[in-house]
């Protein structure tokens, strides 16, 4: 796998600014820190230069900003991981952006780093973190530097990785990977044995925490409504804050039935809750009862694909059957 | 007032006048039939029907009225949409009063003034109209311009030709949109009307109406001499508490519930544009 | 000035625990530290802070204010609060104590709000000093000295004891009903303590942040700044900065019909939502800059203009650390400052 790094994305931010294929680049800003990279346009070959980085902690899906970005003059270019790319083919087929106005390239990604779980292991106070092959080597305030195993503080998107594949591009940096067979439905399952109970009080505890930031909702690839059921005065279900417990949940719960068969698992939503929510578990528990009611279908693989439950065949589970077999 | 602030007072409403095809007129009191509070001129209160919402409204009948107060409101969201089918006898909750009033006692005394409304905007003002005819000798001449789209949607129509024009050193200068069977008076809008006028400079000018109206108003009332510093108007932003807390009514640093409604033109010039 | 071992301190917790409801830091998932009731068995946590901030105590996130019942064209209105106990909340930082004083600024200036105000007349604070600050701490930048932290009772923590001074009345109480599991003891050590958290404050990555070109009067000069554009271009519109700031105070009112009555609750709101300023007849902000800007603008300007000069931050850094696209106050600062700033 060629090795991408902030030098070569330069090198094709800057030909491609130069050659007017594209007159801004979608990329990551530097932060104070080596962590808290910003999202960021840029035009120039100066600002460019300047603030532009890539590395580690690069992980934020930029398939949603299109919607954004492509209404305004001229082609943007974007850097997509494969994961990102499924985002991009499902916006493309809830037609949320000309892909006309978008250059996409294509990186290929061996996972990124999460910030949190290096506070959480390594040091709760890090001025900044670099690869050294399979390691990160974490400069911290206290302790000196440390190394830590790369895998050790990987995002758990990541560790369970459904594809190095791309399924959108206008061009690729490297070669192409799989689509890889993931551990991704571990987790649901564990759920899945535990008993009603059980789970009631995984999730009562996990949802507890939530502060109805709408963080998960807002960065979402999958919630591109112009006016949001839960952002709308009018709609009788607005709410900021836990009117009663049960209503709390359900906001999740609500999210997750609105998503179903065009979530592509990104893991955007886990990512930025600031309560660390696995929602992502909810998300993929519909995606795994979809592939095993309907077939095997992953959202955004293919532009214009009908998802399942959008989609009515003869072959259609019938309603009593999908009930025994949530039963199994 | 009330010490706990968020804490409203049951009011009654009494009576419920049909002033245009969108605004009506309520009459609060108390269950006990009293006044709920004293305000001032330009002050308003918080009424809410409990389910559906609460919202700052202008309490539109002067403080001088001893019996009641009077919210005329038109209908526009869930709050007034829902207050609209009230009928005698309902029952709200008042809270207030808010903000600071026109300074009738001490800036207006002995000077001339001069009303500009549009539409519902003459809600706000009649509070203050009608307090400075009670206490006439304080004033110099009252000039009230008042315009609408048409007859039918001028507020207070009966109060106006009545009373207010009946009064002497009173001038009532009413205007609607376009030509009406049945209306004899100026047709035109209200900003054109004032330049028509052309009032000399010696006076206090308050305005209350429709964005438009107050940004044209204000540019005819500046060519015909007038400084910003003689100018006052009334703002309205989304409100929640009344007290300048809960944080959404700024305008810069100031809140329209505590700091307003009531602005002279030259304070908002200090303010960003932001409302 | 009173100390205690820490393998003692069970018994000073129990001690308060008998008088009023004790809240202490307590470690979560994935070493998210938040405070928790306490009761036998359960451990301070030694992070530096909590997710949450501790507004919560005094301001919660959502609280009935009260409950109406209405029959026919009738209302009848029901205030059903009730008196709540004492209670001691242990281990602020010293960002966290500072915020108290700017939410009173607003909640106890005329007219006051009596819910805030009964919960700060209940509430004994025992500030915690920072022996470790993070990365993303800059509260000197607002004249915080973590080292000695305001408060009720100021703690400090070492490897084997925990010191105790009271800076109040209240403290002084709660220091005198623990007396017989403290001891007296001199301020030598902590006064080592404060040397070292000092040493380290000026080490800070974030040390230099000024407030110098912020505060009040300065309206003018940057509300139409050209920056609002680019530090706001791709703000999500969540409030993850405002609920887990410790001084965003802005709350809605709202109406929750029970099916048997109408509660009337407020909750935190956020000035990043699109529905902040939405009235049924229009929006005064429009735009997600325009939002953006309200909020810093809040907290760099307006508030100084209406509260002598004092900045609506503390420097907790939780937006830092919680933003999901790591936009934050520093960012903001540094930007709208120049050069000079950074």
């Amino acid at each position: 796998m060629q090795k991408v790094t902030r030098e070569v994305l330069l090198e094709k931010a800057k030909a491609l600014l130069a050659d007017g294929t594209v007159n801004r680049v979608l990329g990551w800003k530097k932060g104070e820190f080596t962590y808290d990279v910003t999202p960021a346009v840029f035009t120039t070959v100066e600002e460019l230069d300047k603030d532009f980085v890539y590395g580690e902690f690069c992980g934020a899906n930029f398939s949603k900003y299109l919607v954004k970005e492509a209404k305004k003059d001229g082609k943007v270019l974007v850097f997509l991981k494969p994961c990102d790319t499924y985002s991009f083919n499902q916006l493309l087929t809830e037609h949320r952006f000309d892909k006309e106005k978008v250059y996409a390239v294509g990186i290929p990604c061996d996972g990124m780093v999460d910030i949190d779980k290096i506070k959480e292991t390594v040091s709760e106070s890090v001025l900044g973190a670099t690869r050294d092959g399979d390691n990160i080597v974490v400069e911290t305030l206290y302790d000196g530097k440390k190394t830590v195993s790369r895998e050790g503080v990987l995002a758990e998107r990541c560790l369970n990785c459904k594809s190095k594949k791309h399924v959108y591009y206008d061009e690729l940096i490297g070669d192409d990977g799989e689509v890889l067979d993931s551990n991704r439905f571990d987790e649901v399952e564990k759920l899945e044995k535990m008993s009603a109970d059980e789970r009631y009080a995984f999730w009562k505890n996990e949802l507890s925490r939530c502060i109805r930031c709408n963080a998960c909702r807002d960065i979402c690839p999958a919630c591109t409504c112009e006016k949001c059921v839960f952002g709308n005065p009018n709609s009788g279900v607005e709410n900021k804050a836990i009117s009663d417990s049960f209503e709390e949940k359900m906001f999740h719960i609500i999210r997750a039935f609105h998503v179903a068969g065009r979530c592509t698992d990104c893991g955007e939503c886990s990512r930025v809750c600031p309560q660390h929510i696995p929602l992502h578990l909810l998300n993929r528990k519909f995606i795994k009862d979809i592939n095993s009611f309907y077939g095997d279908y992953q959202a955004g693989e293919e532009i214009g694909s009908r998802a399942p439950l959008v989609n009515y065949t003869k072959e259609d589970l019938e309603p009593s059957e999908a009930v025994n077999k949530g039963d199994e | 007032m009330n010490n706990e602030t968020l804490i409203p007072k049951i009011g009654v409403i009494i009576d419920v006048r049909k002033d245009t095809p969108d605004i009506k007129t309520f009459r609060v009191v108390s269950p006990e039939g009293k006044k709920l509070f004293e305000h001032r001129p330009g002050q308003c209160a918080m009424v809410s029907i409990p389910g559906v919402g609460e919202a700052m409204f202008s309490i539109t009948s002067s403080p001088t009225n001893t019996e009641y107060m009077e919210f005329s409101i038109k209908k526009c969201g869930c709050v007034t949409t829902w207050l609209h089918q009230a009928e005698v006898g309902q029952q709200v909750t008042v809270r207030g009063p808010y903000g600071n009033p026109f300074p009738v006692d001490d800036v207006f005394a002995g000077k001339d003034l001069l009303f500009v409304a549009g539409g519902v905007g003459l809600a706000p003002l009649r509070s203050v109209i009608n307090y400075c005819r009670h206490y006439r000798d304080r004033y110099g001449k009252i000039d009230i311009v008042y315009g609408s789209r048409s007859k039918d949607d001028l507020l207070d129509y009966e109060e106006i030709i009545n009373e207010w024009s009946t009064d002497e050193g009173v001038n009532v200068h009413l205007t609607i949109d376009r030509e009406q069977e049945g209306w004899d008076g100026h047709v035109g809008f209200v900003p054109n009307y004032v330049k028509e006028l052309g009032f000399d400079t010696n006076k206090i000018a308050v305005l209350c109406g429709p964005p438009i109206m107050i940004k044209f108003t204000l540019e005819g009332l500046r060519s015909l001499g007038f400084e910003k510093t003689q100018v006052y108007t009334t703002l309205e932003l989304r409100m929640k508490c009344g007290v300048g807390k809960c944080g959404r009514c700024n305008v810069g640093s100031k809140y329209v519930c505590k700091d307003g409604p009531v602005f002279r033109f030259d304070q908002l010039d200090e303010l960003p544009n932001e409302y | 000035m009173r100390k205690i071992s820490l393998s003692n301190l069970d018994k000073l917790f129990a001690l308060i625990a008998e008088n009023a409801k004790l809240y202490i830091p307590v470690d979560g998932k994935n070493g998210l530290a938040s405070f928790k009731l306490w009761e036998d068995g359960v451990q301070m946590s030694n992070a530096l802070n909590t997710t949450r901030s501790a507004k919560d105590f005094f301001f919660p996130q959502t609280e009935n204010l009260m409950e109406f019942k209405t029959q026919g064209k009738n209302i009848e209105i029901i205030d059903n609060r009730t008196e709540k106990e004492d209670f001691v909340v242990f281990g602020v930082r010293g960002c966290d104590v500072k915020s108290f004083e700017i939410l009173d600024r607003v909640f106890l200036s005329e007219p006051i709000d009596t819910y805030y105000a009964s919960r700060r007349e209940k509430g004994v604070i025992v500030s915690l000093a920072c022996g470790k600050p993070a990365e993303t701490c800059f509260c000197k930048t607002f004249g915080i000295d973590p080292s000695s932290p305001a408060g009720d009772v100021t703690a400090w923590k070492t490897e084997t004891d925990l010191y105790l001074k009271a800076n109040t009345e209240k403290g002084e109480k709660l220091l005198k009903a623990v007396s017989s599991v403290t001891e007296e003891c001199g301020e030598d050590v902590v006064e080592e303590q404060k040397k070292a958290i000092n040493a380290i404050m000026d080490k800070l990555p974030l040390k230099d942040l000024s407030t110098e070109k912020f505060g009040a009067g300065k309206t003018k000069e940057y509300f139409d700044s050209p920056a609002w554009d680019e530090l706001s271009s791709h703000c999500l519109g969540c409030g993850t900065c405002t609920f887990v700031c410790p001084t965003c105070q802005c709350y809605d009112i709202k109406d929750f019909n029970t099916g048997n009555g109408v509660k009337r609750f407020r909750c935190w709101d956020s000035c990043m939502y699109s529905d902040f300023t939405l009235m049924a007849h229009g929006n005064s902000r429009l735009s997600q800059k325009e939002r953006f800007r309200q909020r810093f603008m809040h907290k760099l300007v307006y508030y100084p203009d209406n509260n002598d000069g004092m900045f609506s931050c503390v420097g907790c850094g939780r937006c830092l650390a919680k933003c999901p696209i790591s936009m934050n106050i520093v960012k903001v600062m540094k930007t709208l400052g120049g050069k000079e700033n950074e």
